[in-house]
């Protein structure tokens, strides 16, 4: 255990390299980075995420490639047309224009992925470490905790919750969604901590005096944190999904609001007859988890040593 | 192992009343007037109305008597009534055959496909078959599921009519069989990579070594002492999976129209229907603790080093 936990040291290049998960970057680990920039298993899905997260930011700069790019400037006698030029998604049963409404969508759809997994993180390495650094009734609680959000069906949770909120907003759905997906990445950060703690050096840190709180911030946490940091991509993309569904099935965000679940939503009715109302949003919100979950992958083998 | 079911049996009573309780309090407690909750969002309700619906789900009294309540009724079996007054338990009898029938054929799917793929993937780890099941796990667990599964209803369904679009007319299995492919792409992929490697890692193994050493046959030193092993986390993970797969039916159930619970709630919930998604959600979680004690029970049957006690 000693051995596979050793190249875990340097606990920040993931972090740093996960896009959305702030953390201060120490001391870069060059070469697992430099073998991994030149795969295209690893840089072509980071190009995918790093243009949606620009589009994400500013997405007027992207919407207007091909025509007036608002999505709020509609007519209904252009309703469920097909693609035309400026307008090469064509448009929605509003009559606005789908491609600028797709750009526009990213927003909320990464905006709740990236907020959703940096509060499960913060909740999971508390947690997590609190479990298993102290053990005991600490650890008997929060773990008795997982296991009841573990016996949820995640979904029906979700939308038990979602349903006695009124309002739908970023914030509000992302904090249901961090409400149910904490334990998955708690458990792994408690079992990291649980065979960190008892390594020598832990050991010699508390023979030298050093506090819990030290012992846990400078020494356990940082070596024991990798497992979690790597998981950060692959919770992203799986938060995004949810989010989606959520929203798909009218319990997330609703309608003035403009994301790929809402347009999947009012996609619903009309599918038949205009496929391309489901098409292109799928074809977004697909493309952003797919590139998540690949670059999560990816991030994993490279620095999860148990995996190799 | 009689007192290894009865202590596993007195863990589930915390956890059971822990779930129902955040349930019955994320439904009755968290902010928003429950009284236009359970009359509908939409409906004007009268003082006499407000005052009934007080009385009747006795709205009066403090939060952990009304929990009470509804534990003690659950208890008898009585998991309320919806808001057009019917009693939830005779919703979740109509409802539950069409769910079981779904999940019973998702969950063959998946062991099948998902524990066939990933012992192929390990037996040529490396090779072309391996990189196939793992590109195509991860694009598999890329795409959200439930936009194939409509992807699926327009192309099969509607453009090449091979199977039904929606609906339970054409009966079991035919109707049941998209609804269930499309649900177990959920689970497939990470069973395959787990059966992967767990395979791999026993293949290592001193026993294989010492079976292979007494001259058994190579297919059964696979089958026997390799696969059997390996089953053991992937039994487990079909049984946390079942979570999943519960949720799953909500999205799936949904857009095939299956009347089974996960339309249930899927109908509740927009319809503002608190009882009825309570009632139910708090049925799948008993479902899903009681098939988890069944999965633990089962290891010590598939790894005769496991000694349950």
């Amino acid at each position: 255990m000693t051995s596979a936990l050793q190249p875990a040291t340097p606990a920040a290049p993931a972090v740093a390299a996960v896009p959305g998960a702030a953390g201060p970057s120490r001391r870069v680990e060059r070469g697992t980075l430099h073998r991994l920039a030149r795969r295209p298993r690893f840089f072509l899905p980071l190009a995918v995420v790093v243009l949606l997260c620009a589009m994400a930011a500013v997405p007027s700069a992207f919407a207007g490639w091909f025509g007036h790019g608002d999505p709020h400037r509609c007519s209904l006698e252009h309703s469920g047309q097909g693609p035309t030029s400026g307008h090469p998604f064509g448009f929605d049963v509003q009559g606005c224009d789908l491609y600028s409404n797709v750009v526009h969508g990213a927003r909320d759809s990464l905006g709740i992925g990236l907020l959703t997994t940096a509060l499960t993180l913060v909740v999971a390495v508390v947690l997590g470490s609190l479990a298993g650094y102290f053990g005991g009734v600490t650890d008997m609680v929060i773990s008795r905790l997982m296991d009841v959000f573990f016996g949820f069906p995640m979904l029906v949770g979700m939308i038990v919750v979602l349903e006695t909120f009124s309002v739908h907003s970023i914030l509000s759905v992302s904090l249901v969604l961090a409400l149910f997906s904490w334990p998955v990445l708690t458990r792994i950060m408690r079992s990291s901590v649980l065979a960190t703690r008892g390594l020598d050096y832990v050991t010699a840190a508390r023979e030298l005096g050093a506090g819990p709180l030290r012992i846990l911030l400078r020494h356990v946490i940082p070596n024991a944190i990798m497992p979690v940091a790597v998981l950060t991509s692959i919770t992203v993309g799986g938060v995004i999904t949810a989010e989606a569904s959520l929203t798909f099935i009218g319990v997330g965000l609703s309608a003035p609001a403009i994301s790929w679940g809402v347009q999947l939503n009012s996609a619903q009715q009309y599918f038949t007859v205009h496929p391309g109302l489901l098409l292109f949003p799928a074809l977004f919100l697909s493309l952003a988890v797919l590139s998540f979950v690949l670059l999560g992958d990816c991030l994993r083998d490279a620095f999860d040593p148990r995996l190799r | 192992m009689a007192s290894y079911v009865l202590r596993r049996i007195l863990l589930m009573i915390p956890v059971l009343l822990g779930t129902t309780f955040v349930i019955y309090a994320a439904v009755y407690a968290l902010p928003g007037d429950p009284v236009q909750a359970l009359a509908g969002p939409d409906h004007v309700v009268t003082p006499a109305t407000a005052a009934a619906i007080k009385e009747h789900y006795h709205l009066g009294d403090p939060f952990l008597v009304q929990y009470w309540h509804y534990l003690t009724g659950l208890l008898h079996g009585d998991f309320g009534i919806d808001l057009a007054n019917t009693p939830v338990s005779a919703i979740i009898a109509a409802s539950w055959p069409v769910t079981v029938k779904l999940a019973v054929m998702t969950w063959i799917i998946e062991a099948v496909a998902g524990v066939g793929l990933g012992y192929l993937a390990a037996l040529r780890a490396g090779r072309l078959p391996d990189l196939a099941v793992l590109g195509g796990s991860s694009l598999v667990l890329g795409v959200p599921y439930f936009i194939t599964a409509y992807v699926a209803q327009i192309v099969l369904g509607v453009k090449l009519h091979w199977f039904p679009v929606s609906g339970t007319d054409d009966g079991w299995p035919l109707s049941y069989l998209v609804p269930a492919l499309c649900l177990a792409l959920l689970g497939v992929p990470e069973i395959a990579r787990l059966t992967r490697a767990s395979v791999l890692e026993n293949l290592g193994a001193d026993f294989v070594d010492t079976a292979t050493a007494k001259g058994l046959s190579r297919s059964r030193v696979l089958v026997r002492h390799v696969l059997r092993t390996s089953l053991v986390p992937v039994v487990s993970m079909l049984g946390t999976n079942l979570g999943y797969l519960l949720s799953g039916t909500i999205l799936i159930e949904g857009i095939f129209n299956l009347p089974g619970l996960g339309f249930q709630v899927f109908q509740s919930v927009q319809q503002h229907d608190g009882p009825t998604v309570v009632g139910i959600s708090t049925l799948l979680v008993l479902v899903f603790l009681l098939v988890n004690l069944v999965v633990d029970l089962l290891y010590g049957v598939l790894d005769p080093r496991i000694r349950l006690d």
